[in-house]
């Protein structure tokens, strides 16, 4: 068998002839898939802004994972769509492993329906609870027990995999605890959800703000009323000032503060990452909301001061972006 | 003298009618054998055909295959993942074939029957169906933190190789046990011992079994995504590895199988997930192109089975 791979060994190597030689300085950053377009576009335009000097990498470990190799030290950054967990900061502590929490872009999760929905005008988060949470399981099945004048229809739920920082936002800010009922479909996949919701005039279901823009002419987003107030419709704005809520949410990067301090290409990574020069433009081109300005300036500001630590004591749901920086982290 | 010739014909008469039957089952076997294998073809073709259909704007354009990713649809490229696959496939075949085919011929040739034997036996088949992830994570304990191998092309090849080692092992003893044993007894009655037997015209005879093995194991390994993202394969990457070969002397450098890396699968999952339309079209351009090195790794073994067969005979 040894002249066949000798022959495979040359045909490969043919194939891959003129290779330009790897760069000396790397960011390495893994985590959120959710976040991983935001980081992907920064990281091609932090790339030629520093001329080839600096690559950067970044891999889709999930949240979860990423903060696994993160606090062994193994990345400079992760992304998260949902803040640190008390665990994950146990580790990272066990490995003196400190981090700065910075935002890195906002998310609107939007409530979506069929088009050919005539009787959904709005829903307030009580009705979104009545049809999501556990007790609902088997016992919620139609559309006329959520309101009193809704059709009698049979209600479909459509939601993100149980495995995803965008599950877990929407049970916390929904229902307010850890899980939901069990009998909905489910889907990793957020264009199996667009195509289930797009083709079910009973249906409704939740996703990114990204998937809905992507795909107006087949669904219709829900307004959401919270605490009595007036419905909000998601979109860049009400996301932006914080208007709609409790579905707002910032997701994040984690930054290590000894690679900060020992790295200055990954400072300068960062503070591309949170320039109002650059950020606004590629978070809107990717789908997904930027910051205000002013959240900018305070991110930067938290960097150059490398304050470390989470400002979250468990999930929090409905605080403005700007709020959360303004706090002091433990 | 009447009474035997009719017991002739009557004989002839049922022997013609037997031959018949038989016919008849083997044009029913045959068309459904046919039938079978149009469904299969037809199925394999209407998604070749859907994905090139989609995939034609960006199959059809250079930069595609030059570009790295990028953020921007029309732009982005699968350079990196093109190169990381084929690096990682290259590991995978010169770690996983020579293994498997060593390990084929000593259960088959070599192994006393005893229960040790039995139990290594039963292992190997229940492991090929032992769900990739289970190797992904393996290979992160042991190879990436254990042997500190780190998120590398090495580790990647190391894994496949493991995850597609039960196939050809099996292949390669389904291979060799399909030898006449008169071919083997030839051989012994010549005065060849064991080993010259086996390399000389056991392993010959049973070659295109074994790369048939190879092929079906190493196309199930250019498709996996799992195990790779499991041991950090990444998703971003805008360079390649250093290549395998230099023009100044010893002219071979192996300092890519310690570089980071992308695999075309982790490309194209992550295309699909996109909410953007113009990233599902990156998508199946993507999907055609593996498919496309696959085939085109199918043929390479073909091909090196014809040359084998070529030498055997001359």
């Amino acid at each position: 068998m040894k002249s066949p791979i000798h022959f495979a060994t040359a045909a490969f190597a043919a194939a891959i002839a003129a290779t330009p030689l790897m760069a000396a300085e790397l960011v390495k950053v893994d985590g959120s898939s959710t976040v991983f377009p935001v980081t992907e576009a920064v990281a091609e335009e932090f790339q030629k802004a520093e001329k080839g000097q600096t690559m950067v990498t970044v891999g889709i470990s999930g949240t979860g994972g990423g903060f696994k190799k993160f606090c062994r030290g193994e990345t400079d950054a992760t992304g998260a769509s949902r803040p640190i967990k008390a665990e994950e900061v146990a580790l990272c502590k066990e490995n003196g492993i400190e981090y700065i929490e910075l935002p890195a872009a906002l998310d609107a999760l939007t409530v979506v329906i069929n088009p050919k929905n005539d009787w959904v005008d709005f829903l307030t988060v009580d009705e979104l609870k009545t049809m999501w949470e556990p007790a609902a399981q088997d016992t919620i099945k139609n559309w006329n027990q959520i309101r009193d004048g809704f059709p009698d229809r049979p209600l479909k739920l459509f939601g993100a995999g149980t495995d995803s920082g965008t599950y877990d936002y929407f049970v916390e800010a929904i229902i307010g605890e850890k899980s939901s009922r069990g009998d909905f479909t489910a889907s990793e996949d957020d264009n199996v959800l667009v195509q289930g919701v797009a083709s079910d005039v009973d249906a409704i279901g939740f996703f990114g703000l990204a998937y809905y823009e992507e795909n107006q002419g087949k669904l219709k987003a829900v307004p959401i009323s919270w605490k009595g107030a007036d419905p909000v419709s998601p979109s860049v704005e009400t996301a932006k000032n914080a208007t709609y809520q409790p579905l707002s949410r910032p997701i994040f990067m984690y930054v290590n503060k000894k690679s900060a301090d020992e790295k200055p290409h990954v400072v300068r990574f960062m503070e591309f990452y949170l320039s109002t020069e650059h950020a606004p433009e590629l978070v809107k081109e990717v789908g997904y909301v930027p910051l205000p300005d002013k959240a900018y300036e305070m991110a930067q500001a938290k960097l150059a001061a490398r304050t470390t630590g989470t400002v979250f004591e468990g999930a929090e749901v409905g605080v403005g972006v700007e709020e959360l920086l303004a706090r002091t982290p433990k | 003298m009447e009474a035997d010739a009719t017991r002739v014909v009557a004989s002839g008469v049922r022997f013609q009618r037997l031959v018949a039957a038989n016919r008849r089952t083997d044009i029913m076997m045959a068309s459904i054998g046919i039938l079978v294998l149009m469904v299969a073809s037809a199925l394999l073709a209407s998604v070749l055909v859907d994905l090139i259909l989609t995939g034609w704007p960006r199959l059809i354009n250079p930069d595609f295959y030059t570009n790295f990713p990028s953020r921007k649809p029309e732009q982005a490229g699968i350079i990196s993942a093109m190169v990381g696959t084929a690096l990682v496939m290259l590991v995978t075949a010169v770690v996983s074939v020579p293994l498997a085919v060593a390990a084929g011929i000593y259960l088959e040739e070599y192994a006393p029957k005893n229960w040790l034997s039995d139990i290594i036996d039963i292992n190997v088949s229940n492991l090929a169906g032992v769900p990739s992830i289970i190797y992904g994570l393996l290979a992160l304990g042991l190879f990436v933190y254990g042997f500190g191998l780190g998120e590398t092309i090495l580790t990647a090849g190391l894994v496949l190789a493991l995850l597609i080692l039960p196939v050809i092992i099996v292949a390669t003893r389904e291979a060799i046990r399909s030898i006449p044993r008169d071919l083997r007894e030839a051989a012994y009655g010549l005065g060849a011992d064991k080993w010259q037997t086996v390399s000389h015209y056991v392993l010959p005879a049973a070659r295109p079994g074994i790369l048939t093995g190879t092929i079906v194991g190493l196309a199930r390994a250019i498709g996996e995504a799992a195990p790779v993202i499991t041991i950090g394969a990444l998703t971003f990457i805008a360079f390649l590895p250093p290549p395998p070969v230099q023009s100044t002397p010893p002219f071979v450098n192996f300092d890519w199988l310690t570089s980071p890396f992308t695999v075309m699968p982790i490309q194209l999952f992550n295309w699909v997930s996109r909410p953007q339309a113009e990233f599902h079209i990156n998508a199946a351009a993507t999907g055609v192109v593996l498919m496309v090195m696959t085939l085109a790794m199918n043929g390479l073994a073909i091909y090196i089975r014809y040359q084998l067969r070529k030498h055997q005979r001359s």
